[in-house]
């Protein structure tokens, strides 16, 4: 029989791996912004992501200037690469809400030290996402009217039956609860880097932001009912925001949106593209900044599995989507597929797809791939291009070729399509690049709770250690990984 | 006996310290103290004898109010103020008031759970009398602290230091008003 310690190492590994102390934590991830050089990979990456992101700036002044005829949408594709973009990027966003909530409620502690930086993350993609319909607008600065109910002059409101409109409360809703999840979550660490700052700027702007936490007992007992309730209420949320956005495809009649079976796949996809987004972050961020001990190679294993796992629903639904197409026995619906996937124009794209989507995360059955982290960045990479695909191939080969064929028209962006897009991401990576600098980006007072020397000895504990139901000691005293 | 102190703050090494202290400091029958430490300890709300807070209760009704505020903007704006004709469909089609009623509800329940929770805290507030106590910086790093407030109808400057140095602490430190 195997040892139980054994099986308990089996089934739960170290979340920290080295030796530390709750000093140690906080230094190491409190020194990357008070007292480490910037160092100079920090520059040149920011420089980059700085100068991708004037494309961005470019574009909109354009757009502002000329109207978004500068873009390739036409008739019948008039909805091009701004949803496809939008939906790319709020799909991103997703991992960050999962991780810190859905992963928090079931327990799962290895969420703990990607959690801060995913919910950045989700900030971040949501921002990029927002730009897209609202440019798309061509006069944003009317769109005030046009999408939040306001009682205005000429006495007319929004259309509340259009999932347009439940989009637009799905995306700020989720903006704004991902924004107060991801602050409470800094208010400890930032007073953290607030007793800790020698910088009497950087000591006065922390003091600010941590609003004069000091760490009471009853101000953690509250903090983590609201922190606790945040995480269940952001669960049901974060699945009815792509549940949303793919309404405003399925709610449609055009063939190729109209399934039923949309909000659960574009839900899968969306944790896909998030967790892809993630391990290529963290994945040089742990190297950079010799986070190892606390991003640990289980993390990115357990990363990857969660891909294998949402990539392969993603993949069951590409079949049942053509499955649906037959199916129907709608001769609209049949076409729909065998245009997308034989003889229309975008083909390629379909098979680009299913090599992307499909074919590269088959990889991470097996160990070598998934323990390598050469292997998961490089897949990660290649399923954020496919989730791209697999957006373009919906909206564009859908619209492309609808009901009558007098309407059909080829689609192809501008120059003006894809400086926005890329763009945005420049303009993301500058604002992930700006957070690793000023703020910690590893939840350090939850890394502490993880130590060893954080457990009360002698009292009930609120963790169950007798993970197989069987009582037995495991000594704390001794990590196990030495 | 010291004039102008808020209270005594005794320094510990570890959590398990810490809760065995305050279990005993509620035992001598202190009732206004405050443990601090750089991450929740779940032992020491029964050590110290916090009750739970009022703050589930607010959230609900931060959520309620949202619903409501949902579905009586929309009922209003579709069957009240602009009733309009689509394809003859009912004006009043709740179903799809469903989603924005739903994030609505959301919205706020989230925004109690955040503003309620730092209101209730009595944050922010970013000077408190601890804070005078130089070693207190440690608080939000690697030490514990426990808290008796002179406020305190048991509290006598001389029997609480006793008390408290009896606990085994690092130090007991004055706290300055």
């Amino acid at each position: 029989m195997r040892d139980l310690k054994e099986i308990q190492l089996a089934m739960q590994p170290p979340m920290v791996e080295g030796d530390h102390d709750f000093g140690s934590v906080s230094d190491k991830i409190g020194d990357i912004t008070l007292k480490r050089k910037t160092p100079f990979h920090w520059f040149i990456g920011f420089g980059i992501a700085f100068i991708v992101a004037q494309l961005l700036m470019m574009t909109v002044t354009t757009l502002l200037a000329r109207g978004i005829g500068i873009w390739g949408n036409n008739q019948p594709v008039g909805w091009a690469f701004d949803i496809i973009n939008f939906v790319w990027w709020i799909g991103i966003g997703h991992a960050g809400t999962l991780i810190s909530a859905i992963l928090l409620l079931l327990n799962q502690k290895w969420r703990t030290s990607i959690n801060r930086f995913a919910e950045a993350m989700t900030l971040f993609a949501v921002a990029c996402a927002a730009m897209f319909p609202l440019l798309h607008t061509g006069r944003p600065w009317l769109a005030a009217y046009w999408l939040f109910p306001y009682p205005n002059t000429m006495g007319i409101w929004p259309q509340f039956r259009s999932p347009l409109i439940w989009d637009v409360f799905a995306v700020s809703t989720y903006a704004t609860i991902s924004l107060l999840f991801w602050y409470v979550g800094l208010i400890p660490d930032l007073a953290t880097l607030r007793d800790r700052a020698k910088n009497k700027y950087f000591k006065f702007l922390y003091g600010i932001f941590s609003w004069g936490w000091r760490g009471s007992a009853r101000h953690w007992h509250r903090y983590e009912i609201a922190y606790l309730i945040l995480a269940g209420i952001s669960t049901p949320l974060v699945l009815s925001v792509h549940s949303i956005v793919s309404f405003d495809f399925s709610v449609s009649q055009v063939p190729g949106w109209h399934a039923s079976f949309f909000p659960p796949y574009f839900v899968a996809g969306a944790i896909y593209a998030g967790f892809a987004m993630v391990l290529i972050l963290c994945i040089p961020l742990r190297v950079w900044y010799g986070m190892k001990d606390f991003i640990t190679d289980t993390h990115l294993i357990y990363m990857g599995k969660v891909m294998l796992a949402t990539g392969l629903i993603v993949v069951y639904s590409y079949v049942m989507e053509a499955f649906f197409g037959w199916y129907s026995a709608s001769q609209y619906e049949q076409f729909m597929i065998y245009n997308r996937i034989w003889t229309g124009p975008y083909w390629y794209m379909y098979w680009l797809l299913i090599l992307c989507n499909g074919m590269s995360i088959q990889l991470l059955w097996f160990k070598r791939f998934r323990e390598s982290p050469f292997w998961l960045f490089l897949i990660s990479i290649v399923v954020s291009i496919g989730m791209w695909l697999e957006r373009f191939v919906i909206i564009v080969t859908s619209l492309n070729r609808d009901f009558l064929p007098s309407s059909w028209a080829m689609y192809s962006p501008t120059m003006f399509d894809w400086s926005m897009f890329i763009g945005t991401i420049g303009f993301f990576f500058t604002l992930i690049y700006l957070f690793v600098r000023f703020l910690p980006i590893i939840s350090i007072f939850e890394v502490r709770t993880l130590l060893p020397a954080a457990n009360v000895h002698g009292h009930p504990s609120d963790f169950d250690e007798s993970v197989l139901g069987v009582e037995y000691t495991y000594d704390h005293t001794d990590p196990p990984n030495k | 006996m010291k004039e102008n102190l808020y209270g005594l703050l005794a320094e510990f090494d570890s959590p398990t310290e810490l809760v065995d202290a305050a279990n005993a400091v509620r035992e001598a029958g202190y009732t206004k103290t405050d443990a601090f430490s750089p991450f929740p300890i779940h032992e020491i709300d029964e050590a110290l004898g916090i009750k739970r807070s009022i703050l589930p209760v607010l959230i609900f009704f931060g959520g309620l109010t949202g619903t409501l505020l949902g579905v009586s903007l929309q009922v209003f704006v579709h069957y009240i103020d602009y009733p309009l004709n689509v394809g003859g469909r009912p004006f009043l089609s709740w179903l799809s008031f469903v989603p924005p009623a739903y994030e609505l509800t959301i919205l706020l329940a989230g925004f109690t759970a955040v503003f309620g929770m730092l209101f209730l805290n009595g944050l922010p507030r970013p000077y408190h009398p601890v804070f005078n106590v130089p070693r207190f910086a440690l608080a939000t790093r690697e030490k514990f602290f426990l808290l008796i407030e002179s406020a305190d109808p048991k509290y006598g400057y001389d029997d609480t230091r006793a008390l408290l140095q009896r606990l085994d602490p690092q130090e007991v430190f004055d706290v300055p008003e």
